[in-house]
């Protein structure tokens, strides 16, 4: 009950349209009781033989109902369709606002497969909401209550019996179905979200999978959770082949009950009997109202479990707590400062960064290396506010960064990491995420600076090139220039590099190092790496291990003090043969 | 008219279940005139010869009996139509997921995975309405009306002759309206395509949408994208709902026409009450399965809409498996001793350019053979062709002698260990995703490997350890315990080939020293394949292959490559000045 009120209130804002679309499909029903009512009418009148004037209203009633059939069906199906989609939309919006504060801290247990299922399969299903459910409800009503008065004139008796009737084909015959559907929906529900996550994992992955030789076996999952889905699909048709069938039956009953019980009337005079063929067409044409409802009821059952899916997601807390008074940030110069900051993933787990204090002041430079897992992506995930820190303060100018909005003091990043993830859209497209007005000239003057102005002339349709799914048609390197250029557009005070040469060859490596030293002079950078490679420019290293800063100073002492970086550096310096070597390195 | 030959061919596999459902429904068509012709003589004893109930009780014992039956033959022709559809929809599915791994992943690459996810899920799901509803409507809508016909005329044959006459207006109407609306399915079902991998899109990058600060403003273009739906659809829709329309006034219109010219020649006396009364009955259930069919042809065309891309995948010739007979089949030996490329070119399927280009070179058993050159050269093209992802588009590969074309592909695969760049991960445990190669290994086994690979302590760390789940694409490990897993997976296997791409590529210099020695002990007595971008990894090689736009430049030792002062010494020289 609440999820449909719920979904109720999606409709709120075209009230107008909905009351047309109930009238409309109220008066498309009334038309087709009409037509066969006044041909029966018609033709038992006939039967007496009276004067053509007394027939003449009937015919015009007869062809009146005829057109208006058809007309009132087609207008009211585009509105009501037209209401629907609206309802859809608003829904579509809806869902991504409230996934958005998500991301990515909360989503961890929902693969996007699935996620994509949720909006796509769920918001379809809803589709039928208003449709399939709210408009047949209202015009079964007003036609139960509209049927009901007129043949009750007659004989209260026969009223009643057609409103019962009516009603038991309305909610009986659904009742009926949506206990029968309700166990194998829910269940066909799941497996298409298992099958559809499964589907897209396994095409992804399909290279993985070819060379392991488990294509087949993955196969064999996927044909599993379709036969599962078929078994589930089976048990609904057995759920609901019976329906139409009942529907008919009962319409027919009710008109035999009718029936007999109005013979007697014509006998004793209270009828009259040219009365008695209109009714039999009354009452079994009133059962047009009804059959819709148990189509209307699997469909409401359906988009309850859908509805309840999604407003799922509305109960997760967001991931950071917005400010209830946000300030607003001061231009650059920017001085950015980490005081005893620490995190932890869960209270389940240790603690990811301890106790991190740093300073980035304008225009320096600033590198954090370690081995992996020492915390340099938990680093960056703390100063983008994707995830909440816990003890310690980070301050902008000393002020506390929680007093900002989390997406106002990311604003102030730029980011290259070690896996851009490219928007399969146009290069252009994929360019102007970071700056929307950019023109072409800003495009083809980052691209340079990034090391694919050569890259991009040699594109048959240049910028509009579509780069596909991932970047897929992009090799590993040209797809981490593209992220380059796109955060040089994207121009902030800040700018951190998540080991941006991670993928690349040597020669890229040393080429790219160089074009972002000279693009990135006047930023304050800060770069997480593991290479101990083309540091020289770094104005002072922090060496991460644990969670924990373990050392910090310039590369030169560094390797004096003969800690872990010396260590680190000492151990590379061994993996690469002495011909390479330079004696000025580091 | 809206018959896809595909579709038909697949439905002939369960014919007998379509012709019983086709039977039950004509049965229960039989009981509709059966039960007009009670039903009028009833009212016709009544109201033209003033009978009272008790005279014409009798007649309602065989009604009833009729009301029962029709009821019976409906239900079960539901039933079994449902069920057809079912069966049907299985086959079809499983018959399109063998085929994408048979095609494998030089087809994928070329793809969209949301779309064609799509297509498995709710392309086959949308076969739904063509199977039950369509296909035995389309039959029903034939046979039915000609039943009432041959009823109809022998009692009043001017009103047949106006069924008969306006009957093929709604074939007709259904044809012109037909071709429209099937070309708007197509619009709308590209539409419903794209929206849905413009939303995989946002999800999976909505990481970086946030960095950039786009992700509250997408929602804008989200709902941009659901109102070009909206738009697309009702535009589908009025089309549709237009053919709804026209049919649905040929069947009122024509049994408005019926009712006032029986009702003028009643009032003739040309005609009986009970007669016409019974037509009247008869006339809209004479176009019911007409109009039916109408409204089921929307549910037929996106039927046939996604019938098309669904048979388009299944007729993709799949290039990677033998063409000779099964017996022919050569058997290799392990471990094999020389493979050989020679002359070997290949281009992505729809791609001019071709990857690599004319390819002579020889792995020998027991060597190392690095693979280096600038991204896009055609590195991973050459390990994807060993791999048998693909069949080169000329040249050949040699196994000993047996061309490899000639090796049943699960048997080559096995004789190879793959580490890619970039592993992906699968819905499942650590200990499910290390033990892919091998899935029946034992927990101790899976422990071992992730030992060699330096992840243990990492695992267990965790708190669920090997059984902790991970996400799409690995969410909960960094990019280096993300390769470090690959060669986890690596560990498990016995196989004397060995692929690698990048090895090194995400670990710090400390692994990468642990790891170096792990490395020797997968390497021996291994021929090994290795796609390296960093020149520590490959100065120990037997023989290096340095590649440049798909050709291979200059082969030979380190000390020789540098001695000769050319591509190779170059890339060396730039690595070695990038440190200074």
């Amino acid at each position: 009950m609440k999820t449909t009120l719920r979904l109720l209130q999606f409709l709120k804002p075209f009230t107008g349209w909905v009351a047309l679309s109930i009238f409309l499909s109220t008066a498309t029903i009334a038309s087709g009781i009409g037509l066969l009512g006044t041909s029966a009418y018609l033709i038992s009148r006939a039967a007496l033989q009276p004067s053509i004037a007394v027939l003449q209203v009937a015919i015009v009633g007869v062809r009146f109902f005829g057109i208006s059939r058809g007309v009132f069906r087609y207008l009211e199906r585009l509105t009501s369709h037209s209401v629907n989609f609206r309802l859809l939309t608003g829904l579509r919006v809806w869902l991504y606002r409230t996934i958005e504060p998500l991301a990515p801290a909360k989503l961890q247990d929902f693969s996007s497969g699935d996620l994509l299922n949720r909006i796509l399969t769920d918001v379809d299903t809803l589709e039928n909401f208003y449709v399939r459910v709210v408009a047949p409800y209202a015009a079964a009503g007003l036609t139960i209550i509209g049927m009901g008065w007129f043949l009750g004139r007659f004989d209260p008796k026969l009223g009643l019996i057609l409103a019962s009737g009516l009603i038991l084909s309305g909610t009986g015959i659904p009742l009926g179905a949506y206990a029968l559907g309700r166990s194998p929906g829910k269940t066909a529900v799941a497996l298409k979200a298992r099958l559809s996550a499964a589907l897209i994992e396994s095409i992804q992955g399909i290279g993985d999978l070819t060379a392991f030789n488990r294509a087949g076996e993955a196969a064999v999952r996927l044909n599993g959770l379709g036969s599962r889905l078929a078994q589930a699909q089976r048990r609904m048709v057995w759920g609901s082949a019976w329906i139409n069938a009942g529907n008919g039956l009962l319409a027919n009953l009710t008109m035999v009950l009718v029936l007999w019980l109005a013979i007697p009337l014509v006998a004793n005079g209270q009828l009259e009997g040219f009365l008695l063929p209109v009714m039999v067409m009354l009452v079994l044409a009133s059962f047009e109202a009804v059959t819709p409802l148990a189509v209307a009821a699997q469909y409401h059952s359906a988009s309850l479990e859908s509805g309840a899916r999604l407003f799922e997601l509305e109960q997760i807390s967001p991931a950071l707590p917005e400010p209830i008074a946000p300030l607003i940030i001061v231009p650059p110069p920017l001085h950015l400062e980490l005081r005893d900051v620490s995190l932890s993933y869960n209270q389940s787990t240790d603690d990811a960064l301890t106790d991190i204090s740093l300073r980035l002041d304008p225009g320096k430079k600033l590198a954090v290396v370690g081995p992996s897992s020492a915390g340099k992506t938990s680093l960056i995930h703390v100063l983008l506010r994707l995830w909440d820190f816990g003890r310690g303060k980070i301050l902008l100018n000393d002020t506390d960064i929680r007093l900002f909005r989390p997406a106002d003091f990311r604003a102030q990043f730029s980011v290259i990491s070690q896996t851009a993830y490219i928007f399969n859209a146009t290069l252009r497209q994929n360019l102007r995420l970071a700056s929307a007005g950019a023109g072409d000239d800003e495009l083809h003057k980052v691209l340079l600076q990034a090391g694919l102005a050569e890259w991009t002339a040699a594109l048959p349709d240049g910028l509009d090139t579509w780069v596909g799914e991932h970047g897929l048609r992009m090799s590993g390197g040209e797809r981490q220039r593209l992220a380059v250029a796109r955060a040089l557009l994207h121009d902030t005070p800040l700018v951190i590099l998540d080991e941006p040469t991670a993928n690349l060859d040597a020669i890229t490596e040393a080429v790219l190092i160089q074009q972002l030293q000279s693009a990135l002079a006047t930023k304050s950078v800060l770069w997480i790496t593991h290479r101990l490679v083309g540091l020289e420019w770094m104005d002072e290293i922090l060496v991460l291990d644990g969670g924990q800063i373990v050392e910090r100073g310039k590369a030169s002492d560094l390797i004096k003090t003969g800690g872990l970086y010396a260590r680190l550096h000492e151990i590379q310096q061994r993996a690469i043969p002495a011909t390479f070597s330079s004696p000025t390195s580091l | 008219m809206n018959f896809d030959r595909n579709l038909l061919n697949a439905a002939r596999r369960e014919w007998l279940a379509l012709a019983l459902t086709i039977l039950l429904g004509l049965l229960g068509g039989l009981a509709i005139i059966l039960q007009a012709r009670q039903l009028s003589a009833i009212l016709s004893a009544v109201f033209s010869e003033g009978q009272t109930r008790g005279a014409v009780a009798p007649l309602f014992v065989p009604l009833l009996i009729i009301l029962f039956g029709r009821a019976l033959f409906s239900w079960l022709a539901d039933a079994s139509a449902g069920l057809l559809a079912i069966r049907l929809k299985g086959r079809l599915r499983s018959q399109l997921v063998d085929h994408l791994f048979r095609l494998g992943p030089a087809y994928a690459r070329g793809e969209n995975s949301a779309e064609l996810a799509n297509t498995a899920l709710q392309g086959i799901e949308n076969l739904d309405a063509y199977f039950s509803q369509y296909l035995p409507q389309a039959a029903l809508a034939g046979l039915l009306p000609l039943a009432v016909l041959v009823v109809v005329f022998p009692k009043d044959w001017l009103s047949g002759l106006i069924l008969l006459l306006t009957a093929p207006l709604i074939p007709i109407f259904m044809i012109l309206i037909g071709k429209a609306s099937e070309a708007a399915t197509r619009r709308q079902w590209n539409a419903l395509s794209r929206l849905s991998a413009y939303f995989l899109d946002t999800l999976q990058g909505l990481r970086e949408l946030k960095l950039l600060g786009q992700s509250e403003r997408r929602a804008d273009k989200v709902g941009e994208a659901a109102e070009q739906y909206r738009l697309t659809t009702m535009k589908v829709l009025r089309v549709t709902f237009l053919s709804a329309l026209v049919l649905e006034m040929v069947g009122t219109l024509s049994t408005a026409v019926i009712a006032v010219q029986i009702g003028l020649r009643l009032l003739r006396g040309g005609l009986g009450f009970e007669q016409a009364f019974f037509i009247l009955l008869l006339a809209p259930e004479f176009y019911l399965p007409l109009r039916l069919l109408g409204q089921r042809f929307h549910a037929g065309a996106s039927g046939i809409t996604a019938a098309r891309r669904i048979y388009a995948i299944l007729q993709t010739p799949v290039l990677c498996e033998p063409v000779v007979s099964v017996e022919t089949l050569a058997d290799i030996a392990t471990p094999p001793q020389t493979i050989s490329f020679q002359h070997v070119s290949y281009a992505y399927p729809g791609q001019a350019d071709l990857a690599v280009e004319d390819v002579s070179f020889s792995l020998r058993q027991g060597e190392l053979t690095a693979l280096v050159g600038a991204s896009g050269a055609g590195k991973s093209t050459l390990a994807h062709l060993l791999l048998r992802f693909a069949l080169p588009t000329a040249g050949q590969i040699w196994v000993d002698g047996e061309g490899l074309d000639n090796i049943p592909s699960a048997m080559w695969r096995k004789q190879i260990i793959w580490v890619p760049q970039q592993p992906v991960i699968f819905q499942g445990t650590i200990a499910e995703n290390i033990a892919l190669g091998r899935p029946q290994a034992s927990l101790t086994e899976i422990q071992a490997a992730a030992g060699l690979a330096l992840l243990d302590q990492r695992i267990a760390a965790l708190p669920a350890g090997y059984n902790t789940v991970l996400g799409e694409f690995g969410a909960r490990l960094s990019g280096g315990e993300l390769q470090r897993l690959a060669l986890a997976r690596a560990f498990l296997l016995d196989a004397p080939l060995l692929v690698l791409d990048e090895p090194s590529g995400h670990l710090d210099p400390a692994s990468e020293e642990l790891l170096e020695q792990a490395m020797h002990r997968l390497c021996a007595n291994r021929t090994i394949l290795i796609i390296a971008h960093r020149l520590p990894t490959v100065y120990r090689a037997d023989q290096i292959l340095v590649l440049d736009r798909g050709r291979i430049v200059e082969s030979g030792k380190h000390s020789a490559l540098i001695a000769a002062g050319g591509a190779y010494a170059r890339l060396v020289n730039v690595y070695a000045g990038s440190r200074v």
